[in-house]
């Protein structure tokens, strides 16, 4: 059929596929636009932070006038400020993303090293945020009042603790304590636990809210009446009907989120003595290397551009609503 | 053979507080059989108790609750999901809302087949279950979702839902509110066809009009009891209980024009004094067209020309689509003409700006379907009426020429229910002394005894203050009623035109016509030419 009607009419392209080619373009232009910004606003912060480039760079080594002369010619640290800006610009438009100051390596090296193990956090950090808000919020929408405000104030509890202090307190108990969990820097599963519930507690207390609320506001819709006049089962009638309404605020919530976790990361990473780009990012910035400082922010941005767009499609895909424009 | 549906002295509280007090009746195999009454009455709580659907917190009872000799009381919720979409079926309130709107029209048709295992193949029945509902294209209607659909295929592809697992009973609680009157016709056709195919029907209605022309007996309900029951022709011709009188009288036809529907406002019953005025707003071959990409343009109005005078009210009467909604925008200057022009008050709204414009627009208002909508919903109905006009005695004075107590008007509008809403927009229009007021749909939303004390209100105030009304709406029997002349409106143009009585009465275009015949309430027209007047 879909062949014939092509051979029919051979120039003409459907304008479901033109809408979507147009909203993709649009999409591209605005990650650029998004990483040209996270760029120049990096590099300016970097810029108004005390001390001189010149002087972090030469910081560890004695350095005769000689060799400070010859690491500004090569950084060309005596150009002007929007010399060096549109510079650095140029080449990171060809992909280069220069070179670390301090670790004196290529950025894309030190970052691609680092990369796997925060992923690694932040997937499983979003698995299980979104597992246990499911169930959570599954289990307490059902409930009575007072059950509901007990797992809300539960929620705000978590919410208001902090995630290092919480990261301290499971290893304390899990890791020094109980032995259940290796303490430091472990590679495997097992090391990945105790980090990923102490990144997953806010992102848990909020969704498994927002979830809940979701749940319950659906379950007055008047086609869950329809549905249930139809003998289907309450679990039914929440896998099939209701939390996929429930969901829908969630999609972008989860985009949000994903975004802080990457710097969330920073803090668990320390405290967990777990290598990651977060780590990275925390000496870079003490540093002020500002190549690894950018490419980091740029990674970031990324990131947060691609979650975003697939925050997008999901919802493009859950609620048929919304691709009428 | 024992009734399929034998209920006695029925009783649902919520919290104590009873919905439903005592209600008995029977529903025969392949009978009709209407609750009827206004909202709030028990009516939908009444054929949920069929489902044990009365929802959360309800406490049911009955000397007898049963189908087809099974005891109701006593069943579990395995029994009940036996009992739900198999063999006691569900046409909810509200298509658009009773449709899951992430799942399409298919699956939602396919939902009791798989849940009740009715047929082994279940696309093929999907496709028979749709083309049965009258669904056109059903190849094509299964892949939609139900915002795609036309309010008239959305209430078919659920009564599709309903019927899909073959039940014996099937609820159907206001299944052609807020449809154009031909849809309106077709679905009733539907269900009739259903009836007649021995499914036992279980009609919920407020309008007594259209559950005359289907019910084989009615039962009209008031506060929780039954007040009066019997076959229609009997109820409509002898109704003995006040309720059902009012009921009756609340319909607005042809017949009651010129009195009041509610009975609540006497003077209506003087005779009309009104003399039409100069000429107010004249609309000269307006042309609008809407382009919405990927799609042909929608022609909203095609060349609609006709002019409003002081104090008289014009009815534009249309289907959904017919452009007559955009026509009332156009009269207040919201939505400018392709071309030609409206004038209000002898000037063209394109020569109007700035303070000038914001001038006249407090001289024509406008009244929605949904008040609530145009109101900020906080405010209490004496704030929102004192936004229009600070003086606090003519607030006052409005606000009792629209009939609401003084307990009700310091409250806030979301407290208020859907008629008082309606009254506090029709407040706060009149607060701004307009000339006119265009209202859209202003009653379609409510129930018959509600839209009857609205359209009284809107008369009498017409009548004190010579406001100007200019009444669109989808329903004939409500124009026929309160305007004096009408336009019929069709795909943008208009194809109609002239005195109410005219037009209505005797139509000449065969769409009029058509309108015409499908305005339900024909047993209540009979019933009402014999009846004395009053």
């Amino acid at each position: 059929m879909t062949s014939l009607a092509i051979k029919s009419e051979p120039r003409r392209v459907s304008p479901a596929a033109v809408r979507v080619l147009r909203v993709v373009a649009v999409r591209l232009l605005g990650a650029v636009g998004v990483l040209v910004g996270a760029a120049t606003a990096t590099f300016f912060l970097i810029q108004a932070m005390p001390g001189s480039t010149t002087d972090v760079l030469l910081a560890r080594t004695q350095a005769s006038p000689a060799v400070r002369a010859q690491v500004i010619a090569e950084y060309r640290l005596d150009d002007s400020l929007f010399t060096q800006f549109f510079a650095y610009l140029g080449k990171l438009a060809t992909g280069d993303f220069g070179t670390s100051f301090v670790l004196r390596r290529p950025v894309w090296d030190a970052i691609g090293t680092q990369l796997p193990r925060t992923l690694e956090l932040v997937a499983a950090t979003l698995v299980l945020t979104v597992v246990a808000s499911v169930v959570l919020a599954v289990i307490g929408a059902g409930r009575r009042r007072w059950a509901r405000s007990l797992f809300s104030g539960v929620e705000g509890l978590i919410v208001a603790v902090p995630p290092f202090w919480l990261g301290l307190v499971l290893l304390g108990v899990f890791s020094f304590s109980l032995h259940w969990f290796p303490a430091i820097g472990s590679s495997d599963f097992s090391g990945l636990v105790l980090p990923a519930i102490a990144l997953a507690a806010h992102p848990v207390a909020v969704v498994t809210r927002v979830l809940r609320e979701g749940l319950l506001r659906t379950l007055d819709e008047p086609f869950v009446l329809a549905a249930r006049a139809r003998g289907i089962s309450e679990v039914a009638l929440r896998a099939r009907h209701v939390l996929r309404h429930a969901a829908l605020p969630v999609t972008s919530l989860l985009g949000w989120i994903t975004g802080s976790l990457i710097g969330g990361a920073v803090i668990i990473e320390i405290v967990f003595s777990r290598q990651g780009v977060g780590r990275l990012l925390l000496s870079a910035v003490q540093n002020k290397d500002m190549p690894l400082v950018i490419g980091v922010v740029l990674l970031a941005a990324t990131v947060f551009v691609v979650v975003n767009a697939l925050v997008d499609a999901a919802a493009w895909l859950l609620d048929p609503r919304t691709r009428e424009h | 053979m024992s009734p399929l549906v034998r209920v006695r002295d029925l009783v649902v509280a919520f919290g104590g507080r009873p919905a439903v007090r005592g209600v008995s009746f029977d529903v025969e195999r392949g009978q009709v059989v209407a609750l009827v009454g206004e909202s709030g009455s028990g009516k939908s709580v009444t054929a949920r108790s069929l489902l044990g659907l009365c929802g959360r917190g309800a406490v049911v009872e009955a000397d007898e609750l049963a189908f087809d000799g099974l005891d109701l009381r006593s069943l579990g919720e395995r029994q009940w999901r036996g009992l739900r979409g198999r063999r006691v079926g569900l046409v909810a309130q509200d298509a658009l809302g009773s449709l899951d709107p992430l799942r399409r029209v298919g699956a939602e048709v396919a939902e009791p087949l798989r849940e009740h295992r009715i047929v082994d193949r279940v696309r093929p029945e999907v496709l028979r279950l749709l083309a049965d509902a009258g669904v056109p294209e059903p190849e094509v209607r299964e892949r939609q979702w139900s915002h795609q659909l036309s309010g008239g295929l959305r209430q078919r592809a659920l009564i599709a839902t309903a019927l899909a697992a073959r039940p014996e009973l099937l609820i159907a609680d206001e299944p052609t509110t807020a449809l154009d009157a031909t849809v309106q016709k077709q679905v009733l056709g539907l269900l009739r066809a259903k009836a007649a195919a021995g499914t036992a029907l279980l009609l919920i209605s407020h309008d007594l009009a259209v559950v005359a022309d289907l019910a084989d007996y009615v039962h009209v309900m008031k506060d929780g009891a039954v007040v009066e029951h019997g076959v229609p022709a009997d109820v409509l011709t002898n109704p003995r209980h006040p309720y059902t009188r009012a009921l009756l009288n609340a319909v607005p036809t042809a017949e009651r024009r010129g009195r009041g529907l509610s009975g609540t406002i006497p003077a209506l019953d003087q005779p009309d004094r009104r003399v039409p005025g100069r000429e107010l707003i004249t609309v000269t071959d307006v042309v609008k067209r809407y382009r919405v990409r990927g799609r042909p343009p929608i022609t909203a109005a095609a060349g609609v020309s006709f002019t409003v005078r002081a104090g008289e009210t014009l009815g534009i009467v249309g289907e959904s689509g017919s452009g007559k909604s955009t026509v009332g925008r156009m009269l207040l200057g919201l939505v400018a003409p392709d071309s030609g022009a409206v004038e209000f008050d002898g000037v063209p709204w394109s020569a109007r700006a700035g303070a000038e414009r914001r001038a006249a627009r407090r001289r024509i208002q406008m009244i929605y379907q949904d008040p609530l909508a145009s109101f900020d919903p906080r405010y209490t109905g004496r704030q929102i009426v004192t936004e229009a006009n600070p003086d606090p005695e003519r607030v006052a004075e409005l606000l009792r020429l629209v009939g609401l107590a003084e307990s009700q008007v310091d409250r806030p509008a979301r407290e208020l229910s859907g008629g008082q809403r309606q009254r506090l927009a029709i407040a706060r229009a009149l607060a701004a002394d307009p000339a006119v007021i265009v209202c859209d749909e202003p009653v379609s939303a409510l129930d018959v005894s509600i839209q009857a004390q609205v359209l009284d209100v809107l008369v009498d105030a017409q009548r004190r203050l010579g406001v100007a009304y200019v009444f669109i709406s989808h329903d004939l029997g409500v124009v026929h009623h309160i305007a004096d002349r009408v336009l019929v409106m069709r795909d943008g143009a208009v194809v109609e035109s002239g005195s109410a009585t005219a037009v209505l009465a005797e139509p000449r275009h065969q769409y009029t016509k058509d309108l015409v015949a499908a305005v339900p309430g024909t047993v209540l027209r009979q019933a009402q030419s014999v009846l004395k007047p009053g």
